[in-house]
């Protein structure tokens, strides 16, 4: 848990040197199980299947603070409202992605307006809507984003990730 | 949807990894990185001791982390022959970038050739010459004899006007010192080319010759005054984009430190949003002019500055010419030069009048003019740092409108002192280090326009991609085309021949009109699709390369990896030009032109290095600069002392100025009245096309896209170049996002993908240049100033819907590219 408020502490000066108004960071850790490490030795790494949250949890267009695949590692649940590619659930329209800037590791703080995660540290732009696809920034991957799988209950699993976290060399830490 | 890597760990840097020290390649920044290497069947682990951090790995890192690398920071490459793991990744102990990268440096690695993980596959590995039809490849040596013998058949003796040849001048990629001295060696010195020209431009000549004539340096401040000053003045320049660390890790300090920005830039760019969100709005002007009126702005904020008397009185007499014309205007000189006082009297305009012309409000003008040079309360003066670049270089007028913003700026004694400087920021590094070039003449030749007349028999090309980069692309391509297509057609006609026979039809087509192409590139460009030969290059960091940047900071970047297949660095395939020119014209009797070819025995790019730039930097040698690290030295070299070669941090502390070469030290005011819009054929654009195409560069591409156009992340971005359009704009044409649009006027036509940008004024558009699949310099009429700079951006097209999206760009993101903090 430090690292992680460690991370939001960064953004949090950030915003306040830039002088910008702060919307609140996405990144407050919901406490949840930590997947223990595994010793592996398959070719790709074994993603957790982590609850994050009920179908019934999401409101339209608002963040749900999350983390996968474990408690350092922030993300957030959103539902659309429009059908995406890569989106879960019923109406296709459940994303979630990781808030850690890929550029430098500053916390993403969610826009409602136009359904994109920006970042304070180097002004960064991800589109929720596009596959976290990078509008305009200085990372040079796309945002990663979390393979959900919604059950019959409504409970939204994450099973994987697609691209590497910041701040680790393995998705999952070992 | 958006491209994912599907990686989902990366091998660890082991503790004893080799390190080398790398300046990024791309932009003129420069920013420090360390590329790491190990063999390919070793890894470090998440122990601490096992690692090259020294750090627990099993933890998740903190934001700025040294112990972390992305994907695009990660390769396979081969080193001395053998494969080895590959990161590159920045170095937080370089003062330039404190461990920032970039979208584009952060992808070094990514973007090297890999024939293991499969990137940049588009490299050349051997030469190829053109045979039965298409391209063969071939030894260096059939290359280099066919090079030299048809070469040798247009030159002679004091007669080099048939060779025309293209050549880089800069730094990074693969320029640098050892690269401009090895092929200006060959051009400058062994022979005297004239008709010459450089990668970005049709003419061989300096982009910003007025701040030289004035003795003022165009690089002469250090990165640091950005965080010294009192305010930021940008123009025509897009710094958060274009020179990335620089806003980032200067300018954004600078404006924490309560620095004002001023923005002059008929575009709203990423950076004035970037400026707002650091300084504040109130902290942020930004004056929209009307396009290619910068020079009346600058005329009128001297006018207004020295009318105020808020000019550095002491520093006029001191430092600067005393009198009238020192240099009349004339072919050479598009205004003349002189004393303040010749130029306040030639560069007055009124508020009134400058407002008039620019479009802005005068307030805006006076406060512009209060940040600049308003001395503070307790009555010290302000300092102002001024940066600029392809606005006004590539605008309207280049040679007035420089001058006109240096004239502020040692008026107001801000070039020399701390916090001050006034610049351009550049596009690649530089590294150039050549022979005289007076023989080019001023002006220079418009290269571009005599080979579309017809001149030029055989036509050196090193790095140019005129296709994506010149302006009049549509008519160059067509004539070039057509005129190294007889050249095929008759080797082609004479597949089975002898090389004399060969050479011989080569030498009939050309008298008959043709041009024979010889290609040297890192790539198989849209220009080296006309090639007859083609000569394989390596970059920065296949060979060990020199190169400063934008504050004359030098470094050395080691070779971390070997080229691909066997291309050569530039220096070393010159070399060879020039020895197998001294032998073949030997061969034919002709020993006084052939001992013109003589001393080109390296054998490494060190010995170019030494042969060009340490002969005239004697204290300059590889192993010096290599105990210098990532933060180099900045030029000029004055000494060695200690261990450590001893640079200067800012130009003309001592208030002389030297650039023009005058004994005196006296810098000139430039003298240039506005004009209006002054190359030809761009008013008439203006006022029979609908929409202004802007044009300038986007963030995530590098350069011309020669590299990113093969970089999966980039080319899922933006698989074709985009063009922001507002959206009533959008509207009236009937497009909507994504749509294909075909942009066309009196020259030719090119296409892109509508991004609407509410921000953009109506009927003002913005286009990414030089891209490989819509090159906006195939609408850019041939108008050039008196010095044969281009006009890229004062362009004028009608726009036309050619198609929805095509499905590489259906689902791409068009949002807005700004930042918002919510
Ligand atoms: S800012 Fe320029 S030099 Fe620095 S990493 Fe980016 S492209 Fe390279
Ligand atoms: S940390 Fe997000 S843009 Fe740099």
């Amino acid at each position: 848990m430090d690292r992680c408020d460690k991370l939001v502490d960064v953004g949090r000066r950030q915003f306040l040197r830039g002088g910008a108004l702060a919307a609140a960071a996405t990144a407050t850790a919901v406490a949840l199980p930590a997947t223990p490490a595994k010793a592996t030795a398959l070719a790709r790494i074994d993603y957790p299947s982590n609850r994050l949250g009920n179908v019934s949890d999401l409101k339209l267009n608002e963040p749900l603070d999350v983390t996968y695949p474990d408690d350092s590692a922030p993300g957030v649940l959103l539902k659309l409202g429009t059908r995406v590619e890569g989106g879960a659930g019923p109406d296709g329209d459940i994303v979630g992605f990781s808030t850690i800037c890929p550029h430098k590791g500053f916390p993403l703080n969610y826009v409602a307006a136009d359904r994109t995660l920006n970042c304070p540290g180097h002004y960064s732009r991800f589109d929720c809507e596009a596959g976290g696809q990078q509008i305009w920034g200085q990372a040079t991957q796309n945002l990663p984003q979390y393979a959900l799988r919604v059950d019959d209950k409504g409970d939204i699993y994450a099973e994987g990730l697609d691209e590497l976290l910041y701040g680790r060399l393995s998705n999952v830490l070992a | 949807m958006a491209y994912k890597r599907q990686i989902d760990r990366l091998p660890i840097i082991p503790a004893d990894a080799k390190k080398h020290n790398v300046t990024c390649h791309y932009c003129i920044v420069g920013c420090g990185y360390h590329a790491y290497t190990w063999p390919v069947n070793k890894q470090g682990g998440t122990d601490p001791a096992t690692n090259a951090f020294g750090v627990n790995l099993a933890e998740q890192q903190p934001a700025e982390t040294e112990a972390w690398y992305a994907p695009s920071m990660y390769n396979i490459v081969r080193q001395d022959g053998k494969d080895v793991h590959l990161v590159i990744k920045p170095d937080k102990n370089c003062v330039v970038n404190s461990g920032l990268g970039s979208v584009r440096g952060a992808r070094m690695a990514e973007n090297r050739r890999s024939d293991k993980t499969g990137t940049q596959q588009q490299r050349l590995t051997e030469p190829m010459v053109w045979r039965y039809g298409t391209w063969q490849p071939t030894s260096w040596s059939d290359a280099f004899d066919l090079v030299a013998r048809v070469t040798a058949r247009v030159i002679d003796k004091d007669d080099e006007d048939d060779l025309f040849v293209s050549m880089f001048d800069h730094g990074g990629s693969a320029g640098g010192y050892e690269n401009t001295w090895g092929t200006g060696k060959l051009y400058f010195g062994s022979m005297k080319v004239k008709n010459c020209r450089i990668h970005n431009r049709p003419a061989y000549n300096s982009e910003v010759h007025s701040t030289r004539d004035m003795g003022v340096d165009e690089l002469n401040y250090a990165y640091e005054d950005y965080t010294l000053t009192d305010t930021i003045m940008l123009v025509g320049t897009n710094p958060l984009e274009c020179q990335t660390n620089l806003f980032l890790n200067h300018m954004v300090p600078g404006m924490r430190n309560g620095a004002k920005v001023i923005i002059v830039d008929p575009r709203r760019t990423v950076t004035a949003n970037a400026c707002e969100v650091e300084a504040g709005a109130e902290n942020v002007l930004h004056l929209a002019i009307k396009t290619g009126t910068d020079l009346a702005l600058f005329n009128t904020l001297f006018t207004y500055i020295a009318d105020q008397g808020w000019v550095d009185k002491d520093f006029i007499a001191a430092s600067t010419l005393q009198g009238d014309v020192a240099v009349p205007q004339d072919e050479a000189h598009p205004a003349a030069l002189g004393s303040f006082e010749m130029a306040r009297i030639k560069c007055k305009m009124s508020l009134a009048e400058g407002a008039s012309i620019t479009g802005l409000a005068e307030a805006d003008i006076v406060k512009a003019a209060e940040w600049i040079a308003k001395p503070k309360e307790d009555g010290s003066r302000r300092k102002c740092a001024t940066g600029y670049e392809k606005g006004i270089i590539w605008g309207n007028d280049n040679y007035r409108v420089i001058g006109a913003l240096v004239n502020i700026g040692l008026a107001t004694g801000n070039i020399g002192r701390e916090g001050g400087g006034v610049c351009r920021l550049g596009g690649h590094q530089e590294g150039y280090f050549r022979p005289s070039d007076a023989h080019v003449g001023r002006p220079a030749p418009y290269i571009d326009q005599l080979i579309i007349g017809g001149r030029g028999k055989v036509h050196h090309i090193w790095a140019n991609d005129h296709y994506k980069t010149t302006l009049n692309a549509t008519e160059f391509k067509r004539e070039y085309n057509r005129r190294t297509n007889m050249v095929k057609d008759a080797m082609d006609a004479h597949a089975g021949s002898t090389r004399e026979e060969l050479v011989d039809a080569i030498v009939g087509a050309i008298n008959a009109g043709g041009l024979f192409s010889v290609n040297v590139d890192i790539i198989h460009s849209q220009i080296g699709q006309a090639a007859h030969v083609i000569l394989p290059a390596v970059e920065s960091g296949e060979m060990n390369l020199t190169s400063m940047n934008g504050e004359r900071r030098l470094r050395l970047v080691e070779k971390y990896m070997d080229g691909p297949g066997n291309a050569k660095p530039d220096c070393l395939i010159a070399a060879a030009i020039a020895q197998n020119l001294e032998r073949v014209l030997r061969e034919e009797g002709r020993d006084a032109y052939a001992d013109q070819f003589k001393g080109y025995d390296w054998k490494t790019e060190e010995d170019a290095f030494m042969d060009g730039y340490h002969s005239g930097n004697p204290e300059v040698t590889y192993d010096r600069l290599r105990a210098m690290g990532n933060n180099g030295v900045q030029e000029p070299v004055v000494g060695f002392e200690n261990g450590q070669l001893v640079g200067t941090k800012r130009l003309y502390t001592d208030g002389k100025f030297t650039r023009h070469g005058r004994e005196d030290g006296k810098a000139l005011f430039c003298g240039g009245e506005w004009r209006g819009l002054q190359a030809p054929g761009k008013a008439y654009q203006r006022d029979n096309y609908a929409f202004l195409i802007n044009n300038g560069r986007a963030n995530v591409i590098w350069q011309n896209w020669f590299l990113d156009k093969a970089n999966d992340f980039v080319s899922d971005r933006f698989p074709i170049p985009f063009i922001e359009i507002n959206p009533e704009d959008m509207a009236e044409l009937g497009v909507k996002a994504g749509d294909l649009v075909e942009v066309f006027n009196d020259v030719g036509a090119t296409q892109a993908l509508v991004y609407p940008t509410p921000t953009a004024r109506r009927k003002e558009t913005f286009m990414v240049f030089g891209a490989p699949n819509g090159a906006q310099g195939n609408i850019v009429n041939a108008g050039t100033n008196e010095l044969i700079l281009p006009n890229y951006k004062h362009t004028w097209a009608n726009i036309r819907k050619i198609s929805d999206a095509p499905a590489s760009a259906a689902d791409l993101s068009f949002k807005s590219m700004e930042y918002s903090a919510g």
